[in-house]
């Protein structure tokens, strides 16, 4: 294979080089652990609360309200279980959407089995959530809503400040899923007006395994890793220094030049929209034209399957994914096109291109050049193409 | 690395006997698009032998390839012995397929008993295995 074009930066990213630098001393030269009392441990304590501090500031929070996690799952497994757990006094019904990740929409499911009751607020075409349909759903038993910053799949942003708003009137938490965002667009927990915010290392260019929940002061949060009372006991487990240290790093290097970066994504992100919609016929773009990640192009492939492209992209040395869940054992496809609207089958034609911080001009036009041939010689397979054109 | 076996991958993008088949004796057409995958099967019978497959397909990789292969599997094989092929030998033929993919194989078994029962079913009733005629 000559040419290799990465563009799944939604589902990882490469660690940075200067992440992995800022990383190494804390596997084995400054490895004490932060809650021993030694002048080793305290240096380590020093580098995690230095760290927990740069990233607070990122956020427009204190200290105090971040807490380090393993990912983007626990933190949003822990606002789900942990609000819905701590709350369970004051009502038992949740408020999400129809379009959350897995980790939201099955820590949900999972907190249904408890008794807890919740409302899958469902999308426009666009995969946007409509505040006023949030609104009507609320009531006097509602204790937590949760919608994401933007969609990994299809990149809509959504208006969670609007639906915060109906959330602070009503005393209820709110939580939002900024996994996909941070780093990429401004996410700043005052101007956002929310009381939650799960993020993670690995999509901003930082490592596995590392990620973080910020719970804004006075949240009412049961921990449910219990253990040696770390991160002021509402999340035990011996620190992960390295990774929260790498975190750390990757966030400095993002936020340093979000703005450029937005604006180069999105130039070449709507560059390889418009050349596949022109160039391919019966194709169409999924998500917000406009409100959606600079790095994310989600279109449709009308008549093929979504699995058969990213095969045939792969072997032209082409990464990327798709929302046919032929790989899955479930056999459905992607659960936020549907909730979209689209036909289970233009569902499974779907392709998601994301582009990233090592995406250049060449690589679109790369996909332009490679794709349209892919494209003619699966449907000249399909049985379905001809009854179409 | 890839999810497939080499083979899977070489059915996948070399594809045998792929397209529409004018005057086929019979026609199966299995599976759902809403599931991701239809598939399609044309044969060609003479003397109750298949002389000729062809097939079209829409779904993913292994359902390309599955389709591909049962196309070569059934040529030359008397009615009854096409009828023998399982979903099982299709996947063996192909070095094997990932758990999530053998409904692909079955899919392809499927298709091929359909476009036998299409044939069996415009053939001459009640005799359809003593046909006769020079190939």
């Amino acid at each position: 294979m000559c040419k290799e074009v990465y563009l799944d930066y939604a589902a990882t990213t490469p660690c940075d080089p200067d992440v992995v630098k800022a990383m190494l001393p804390y596997f084995n030269d400054t490895f004490g652990n932060p809650s021993s009392l030694y002048s080793l441990g305290q240096k380590s304590k020093k580098a995690l609360e230095g760290a927990r501090t740069a990233i607070a500031d990122t956020l427009s929070a204190d200290p105090t309200e971040i807490i380090f996690t393993s990912g983007g799952s626990e933190s949003n497994n822990m606002a789900i279980k942990g609000i819905g757990f701590g709350n369970k006094d004051k009502g038992n019904h949740i408020i999400t959407t129809a379009i959350e990740h897995h980790s939201i929409i099955n820590a949900c499911r999972f907190m249904e089995k408890q008794g807890f009751k919740v409302d899958y607020i469902p999308v426009d075409r666009y995969g946007m959530v409509n505040p006023d349909d949030v609104r009507k759903a609320v009531s006097d038993n509602t204790i937590l809503i949760s919608v994401m910053h933007a969609n990994n799949e299809v990149g809509t942003i959504q208006p969670v400040k609007e639906i915060a708003e109906i959330a602070r009137a009503r005393g209820i938490y709110m939580h939002t899923d900024a996994v996909q965002s941070f780093g990429h667009i401004p996410v700043d927990t005052n101007e956002l007006g929310v009381n939650l915010v799960s993020i993670s290392a690995h999509k901003l260019y930082g490592p596995r395994g590392v990620g973080a929940l910020y719970v804004r002061k006075g949240t009412k949060i049961e921990p449910f890793i219990h253990g040696g009372g770390q991160e002021r006991r509402r999340r035990s487990s011996t620190e992960n220094l390295a990774g929260i240290v790498g975190l750390k790093k990757a966030v400095e290097i993002s936020l340093k030049s979000m703005e450029s970066e937005a604006t180069r994504l999105c130039r070449m992100r709507d560059r390889l929209t418009e050349g596949i919609l022109s160039k391919i016929p019966d194709t169409r773009l999924n998500g917000h034209p406009e409100k959606r990640l600079p790095g994310n192009v989600n279109i449709s492939v009308e008549c093929i399957e979504g699995e058969s492209m990213v095969l045939s992209l792969d072997m032209e040395g082409v990464a990327c994914s798709t929302g046919s869940a032929c790989s899955s054992a479930s056999l459905e496809p992607s659960h936020v096109l549907i909730a979209m609207g689209l036909p289970p089958e233009v569902a499974h034609g779907s392709l998601r291109f994301t582009l990233g911080r090592y995406t250049e001009d060449e690589d679109i036009d790369y996909v332009l050049d490679v794709l349209p041939g892919i494209v003619e010689r699966l449907r000249k397979m399909s049985p379905m193409y001809k009854e179409v054109r | 690395m890839s999810l497939y076996s080499d083979k899977v991958m070489d059915h996948f993008m070399n594809p045998r006997n792929v397209g529409e088949m004018n005057n086929a004796d019979g026609i199966g057409r299995v599976g759902n698009p809403v599931c991701g995958d239809i598939m399609e099967l044309f044969i060609k019978v003479k003397c109750n032998t298949i002389v000729d497959a062809k097939f079209r397909t829409f779904g993913c990789g292994a359902a390309i390839a599955t389709s591909s292969m049962v196309t070569e599997m059934v040529k030359g094989k008397t009615i009854d012995e096409a009828l023998k092929i399982s979903n099982k030998a299709v996947a063996e033929a192909l070095d094997g397929l990932p758990p999530v993919k053998m409904h692909c194989s079955v899919l392809a078994e499927d298709a091929l008993k359909a476009a036998i029962e299409d044939y069996l079913g415009s053939g001459v009733k009640g005799l359809p295995h003593t046909k006769t005629c020079s190939l």
